[in-house]
């Protein structure tokens, strides 16, 4: 499929701050199951710093704008051609060992909840089935509701609110398959929903589990499936902070507010 | 009972790199040895040099206190321990390179890819960022104890931002204030040079990118740290800016320090925080220590970082365990200095010796350093030792045991005159372009009759360390 997306984020801060520095996950990687065809990121009087591919893979971009400042507008655009593989990360150059992706952090960390429900899975030993399980589980337990969390609600929150977003779906995955003993972390990126393409949706959260023989597999428990086609994955990492796709720091005592628009759509040819 | 090993004697006999200091020291009448130590007393406050001691109250700014005695080795002595220390640091490194690269010694076998890759010291953000030289810890610490004449022993690897080498130049700079004569009937190697091999070391790590000079920085959490001063007296040493994390900042592709003439760009930061606060973006998002984005100019070649992001997985103290393996694996040597015999908790039947035999043992937490946390067995009362078996019981992981050891003892002023004290040696090793060793260290000493604790932070002392021309 080919996916077009236009994305882009405004950051408006009260009172000017004297800088900014960004650190960016905004561009896809090229593996088997995704090609970008044409990719370009925009800050506005931004200054561009150092990039690089990191361990993960994830194609790390620096940024920096110098202020008195006001106003960042962060534009992406680009294309890329999908195909479906069923959720496996075939192609992707990465030297991360998995074993990293044990690690918990505070917003995954596993409550009793959290840990019972994984160990009702019986997925210690790892393995596809075992997989699934966990992330049927999720979306049993979790139902997805917009506007139920807030970014900063963990995953034990989440299950015992019974309802959160993509973020909180793949944080209690994250949770419970590393209870499981198996290598799971978070990615971020776009998804074409062909329905109704309605903005929020589209910047989309999953999760990936390691499973032996076949390396890392997406699991979206948010739409009960693995990513196909309609899904671009910009980058991972041991949870939504680590994963963001945009990482900033002002100096300066303005209060930052933020307006995300963006489009995934389906193109011609 | 314990036989030590004192450094001094043979039986009667005076050892003979301890020849001149025999004379010397039966000549000195106790008014002169007041004097002279009230003198250094007064050197070292006037110098400013104190070092704050965590977890024991009082006076923060407390002097550690200086003996006199020196402690000495000879050339051939010290050739051995030189060869020993600069190959550990090599292996260190080689290690470092491995598993943040392809993670060949894990592959092998040869060491379990748990204990590096879950690591807490490990960092996933700087797999496959190779640093300038491909050198990861540019100050390599080696904390060494002396049981025979022939017989030293690893005790641990300092591969982050060992401290105390101030102290290594100020004791010197102290004794030959005070003893000049004793400088010119010994032949004794020099350790003024460390200072400048410091700034050769760190100048040849500048990355790619830097063309020019390289500008080296020291970067400080700041004067409320322990070692404060001694980042600003090597800054000063070195000649090169002292910074904290507010005085630098970073734009399009490089790091820039604030300074009167506007902003300058920095090559080489030698750093004295930990990994945790030196990138807010990168790590720890509550850190006011470090410069947001400092990760970012790092990975892409702008900056090098002394020492690297994640270099602190080679000193722990569960990988100690296999740096005799390392150095086995990548130089294709056998170990010159041996480690300690280490049992670790985390296995179940080394957990259940070290429980039975906590009497005989020194426990050691796995990430812990200055002597906090310590179990010394002989020294502690029944109950101190059931207290500490339920602290390992709980969190197995988290200890390892070694044996006590027969730490080797020098003379050293105390009240009654002049009495043997156990000691220990941090040797720097400097790793750039070359590997440099500078022949002298840090001699600490147990002050405390029988005390086999060095540390500072738990009252030890300190000594001038010499190394004789050979």
């Amino acid at each position: 499929m080919l996916l077009t997306v236009d994305h882009v984020t405004l950051y408006r801060y009260s009172a000017p701050v004297r800088g900014v520095v960004q650190s960016h996950r905004l561009t896809p990687s090229s593996f088997d199951g995704q090609r970008v065809l044409d990719w370009q990121v925009t800050v506005s009087d931004g200054l561009r710093g150092g990039g690089f591919r990191d361990g993960a893979g994830d194609f790390v971009q620096a940024w920096s704008i110098q202020g008195p400042v006001s106003e960042i507008e962060v534009a992406v655009r680009g294309t890329v051609e999908t195909s479906d593989l069923a959720g496996i990360l075939r192609g992707h150059k990465e030297r991360v060992p998995p074993q990293c992706y044990l690690e918990s952090t505070a917003i995954t960390m596993a409550d009793l909840a959290l840990a019972e429900l994984s160990d009702s899975a019986e997925a210690t030993g790892g393995g596809l089935e075992a997989a699934h399980r966990l992330a049927s589980l999720v979306a049993d337990h979790i139902a997805y509701e917009p506007g139920s969390t807030i970014a900063a609600t963990t995953a034990a929150e989440a299950l015992a609110l019974g309802k959160g977003v993509c973020q909180d779906q793949a944080h209690a995955l994250l949770s419970m398959a590393r209870r499981a003993g198996i290598p799971a972390r978070y990615v971020s990126g776009y998804l074409h929903s062909s329905a109704d393409g309605s903005p929020h949706e589209a910047a989309h959260a999953w999760a990936e589990l390691w499973v032996p023989d076949l390396g890392w597999v997406g699991f979206d428990p948010a739409n009960r499936c693995c990513p196909d086609d309609r899904y671009i994955r910009l980058g991972s990492g041991l949870d939504a902070l680590d994963a963001a796709p945009i990482k900033g720091i002002a100096r300066g005592h303005g209060e930052e507010s933020l307006d995300v628009r963006l489009a995934v759509q389906q193109s011609s040819q | 009972m314990t036989r030590y090993f004192n450094e001094m004697y043979e039986g009667d006999q005076v050892r003979l790199p301890y020849q001149q200091l025999d004379a010397w020291m039966r000549n000195m009448p106790a008014e002169l040895r007041q004097m002279k130590q009230a003198e250094a007393e007064a050197l070292f406050r006037r110098i400013g040099i104190t070092f704050a001691v965590y977890g024991e109250g009082g006076d923060p700014d407390r002097l550690i206190p200086f003996d006199m005695f020196p402690r000495v080795f000879s050339a051939f002595e010290w050739a051995k321990l030189d060869r020993g220390v600069k190959q550990r640091a090599r292996a260190l490194n080689a290690f470092l390179a491995d598993v943040y690269g392809r993670g060949e010694i894990v592959r092998a076998g040869r060491i379990p890819a748990n204990l590096v890759y879950q690591n807490e010291a490990y960092e996933k953000e700087v797999v496959g960022i190779l640093p300038p030289k491909g050198v990861y810890s540019h100050i390599v610490g080696v904390d060494l104890v002396r049981t025979g004449p022939d017989e030293f022993f690893v005790l641990e690897d300092n591969c982050r931002t060992p401290s105390g080498v101030s102290y290594m130049l100020e004791n010197r700079e102290i004794m030959m204030r005070m003893f000049p004569a004793l400088f010119r009937e010994n032949r004794i190697e020099p350790v003024d040079t460390y200072p400048d091999l410091l700034r050769r070391t760190l100048a040849s790590v500048a990355p790619p990118k830097c063309t020019g000079e390289p500008v080296i920085v020291i970067l400080t959490p700041g004067h409320f740290n322990s070692a404060y001063y001694e980042h600003s007296f090597l800054a000063d040493l070195m000649g090169v800016e002292l910074v904290e994390g507010q005085d630098l900042f970073v734009e399009g592709e490089f790091v820039y320090m604030r300074t009167t003439e506007g902003p300058r760009r920095v090559d080489v930061i030698y750093r004295r925080i930990d990994d945790a606060f030196i990138d807010p973006l990168c790590f720890r998002p509550d850190s006011m220590l470090g410069v947001p984005g400092l990760m970012d100019v790092y990975r892409s070649g702008g900056v090098a970082i002394c020492s690297a992001p994640g270099a602190g997985v080679a000193d722990d103290k569960a990988v100690y365990t296999f740096v005799p393996e390392m150095i086995r694996f990548y130089l294709g040597e056998e170990p010159i200095l041996n480690n300690v015999p280490t049992w670790q908790c985390a296995k179940p039947d080394d957990c259940k010796y070290v429980l039975e035999n906590l009497a005989e043992l020194v426990v050691k937490e796995v990430h812990g350093s200055g002597g906090y946390g310590m179990l010394v067995g002989p020294k502690c009362t029944k109950a101190e030792i059931a207290e500490f078996a339920k602290r390992i019981e709980a969190k197995p992981h988290n200890y390892i045991a070694q044996p006590t050891l027969a730490l080797s003892t020098t003379p050293t002023f105390v009240d009654q005159g002049i009495a043997p004290r156990h000691v220990d040696l941090r040797p720097y090793c400097l790793v750039g372009e070359r590997v440099e060793l500078v022949p002298g260290g840090l001699t600490r000493v147990a002050l405390t009759e029988g005390s086999l604790v060095v540390n500072s932070s738990q009252g030890g002392g300190v000594k001038d360390t010499w190394v004789l021309a050979g």
